[in-house]
């Protein structure tokens, strides 16, 4: 019986490194929440988190190799169950299965473009839109940086796209992992059914809330 | 449900069938209509109808598999209308009645689709892939003799009614033909867990864990993802609670494992 080889283990890999990418999402939108309070919180934050050096380095490496191994036995996984069901029914009705559950894969892997996206373009800088520059304080203006993008239709509706596919991933996502890693029985399987829908609802809501209010002038300088 | 009157009408329905000769013959879809059918007649009694037809006209009749016919056996199995033993909660195909149809309807028959299940002929498959799994991992291993004294084992109410609900699985395969990855995992939690939660389950735990996993990959079952498909397709209700504690069986015998069940972390042994 083998971790990365085993059926079951290969599972557990998935939802333990989808579990570690669900935690950095809440941490994601606590940090990302502080826009809200203007210039001088979200530069303020991102100056103090450039400021822990290489913890931050030792916390990217350690996000990249949990969504490289989840990508990498997601498709193991999908390809293996492909391959085991071969024939397809002429009719069949699912009963129980959901859209999300069924596009796993897809949203999966429009997830995985997404970041590729996203860490162009907040985190190296180097999409068009980006406007970058100092601000009175002389620190790095996260804010006016997001704010030119987030004006910008096109770039707001990819996120908004992105956050809904993130929602229908983890809304199969979340009650999944606590099925793989056997924290599952008959009376806890609706609680975590309505835990991993409220949260992935949580997330889309607020991470969609702003790109939405900055275009819609709501969120202003 | 519907009074005797209408069951005694008769009916027709328009049956659209999959047939294939043998294993590795081409298999296409064939009609037939089946004809003075009442609301009493089992589905299985309809095929016989129909059957009792296609020899009059020296055809082939429809291979499908049957045994018991009271809903105890496993053996029937076929896919009706897109669900194995055709969505009547907790029914298998046999014990599914005909006044579940209406005159005229068309329904569609198939086999389990599975790579584990290869295809004999018609709409029987070869479930031996289960039989195996039960041979690697589905048994305790204990000295016979004379009857054990009752109670001398005490179990718990809660843990025997709970190992008696995982032992209802008549093994018939439908778990299997309802998930999109064929896969076997509430069959072998059935089992795992059955054995897991009695004492006598207890001493070849993580070798039996061990020996299901690779069974089933040797088998060409797929994985679980989580979809429920098969319990909302079992006859009997097994619940994927089941799966969840084979996961966690897998789980304990990994961080737990003993001499003699060593187990490398890594492939290859
Ligand atoms: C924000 C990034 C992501 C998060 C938070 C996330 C989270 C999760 C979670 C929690 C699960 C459930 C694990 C389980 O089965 O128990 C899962 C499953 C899955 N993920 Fe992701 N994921 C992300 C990105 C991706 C990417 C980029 C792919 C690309 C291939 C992917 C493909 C899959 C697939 C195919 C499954 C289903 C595996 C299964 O059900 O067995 N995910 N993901
Ligand atoms: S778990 Fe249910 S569907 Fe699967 S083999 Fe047993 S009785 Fe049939
Ligand atoms: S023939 Fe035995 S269960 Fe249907």
């Amino acid at each position: 019986m083998r971790l990365l080889s085993d059926s079951i283990g290969r599972k557990a890999v998935v939802a333990v490194t989808g579990l570690f990418m669900v935690l950095f999402v809440v941490v994601h939108l606590l940090g990302n929440s502080t826009i809200f309070a203007g210039p001088d919180g979200i530069n303020a934050y991102a100056e103090k988190l450039h400021g822990l050096g290489p913890f931050v380095w030792a916390f990217r490496a350690f996000m990249g190799v949990m969504l490289c191994l989840h990508v990498i036995f997601a498709i193991l996984l999908t390809l293996e169950n492909r391959a085991a069901n071969p024939e397809k029914y002429a009719v069949k009705k699912m009963l129980k299965t959901t859209f999300a559950g069924e596009t796993m894969i897809w949203t999966g892997l429009l997830l995985l473009a997404f970041i590729v996206y996203h860490l162009l373009q907040f985190t190296v800088r180097v999409t068009p839109d980006i406007v970058l520059g100092n601000d009175a304080k002389n620190r790095v203006d996260v804010f006016t940086m997001v704010f030119t993008s987030f004006r910008i239709t096109p770039i707001v509706l990819v996120y908004v796209a992105a956050m809904i596919t993130l929602f229908l991933h983890l809304s199969h996502g979340i009650q999944s992992i606590f099925q793989t890693i056997g924290l599952n029985n008959d009376k806890t399987m609706p609680q975590f059914g309505a835990l991993g829908k409220v949260l992935s609802a949580l997330f889309l809501v607020g991470y969609s809330a702003i790109p939405v209010l900055i275009l819609a002038g709501i969120l202003a300088k | 449900m519907s009074a005797h009157t209408s069951d005694d009408k008769t009916m027709s329905v328009k049956l659209i069938v999959w047939r294939q000769k043998g294993p590795n013959e081409p298999g296409r879809f064939e009609t037939h209509l089946a004809k003075g059918i009442t609301g009493h007649h089992s589905f299985l009694e309809m095929l016989d109808v129909v059957n009792e037809d296609l020899i009059k006209q020296g055809k082939d009749p429809i291979a499908f598999d049957h045994d018991c016919r009271e809903g105890i056996c496993g053996t029937c199995s076929t896919v009706v209308n897109g669900v194995p033993h055709g969505g009547q909660e907790r029914t298998t195909l046999c014990q599914l009645h005909m006044r579940k149809f209406k005159d005229g309807d068309a329904i569609y028959l198939e086999p389990w689709r599975a790579r584990a299940f290869p295809i004999i002929r018609d709409l029987v498959v070869d479930r031996g892939a289960l039989d195996t799994l039960i041979q690697a991992a589905g048994y305790v291993s204990c000295h016979t003799g004379g009857v054990p004294d009752a109670n001398a084992i005490p179990i718990s109410k809660p843990d025997s009614d709970y190992a008696m609900d995982a032992a209802e699985c008549i093994g018939c395969g439908a778990c299997v033909a309802a998930c999109p990855n064929g896969a076997a995992m509430l069959f072998a939690g059935a089992k795992v867990a059955q054995f897991a939660a009695l004492p006598q389950g207890q001493v070849e735990a993580p070798e039996r864990v061990a020996a299901m996993i690779n069974a089933m990959k040797e088998c060409g079952f797929g994985n679980c993802t989580n979809h429920y498909e098969c319990q909302a397709a079992c006859p009997k209700g097994i619940d994927v609670k089941f799966i969840a504690r084979l996961n966690r069986e897998f789980h304990k015998a990994l961080f737990k494992a003993k001499a003699g069940a060593f187990i490398p972390l890594v492939e290859g042994e």
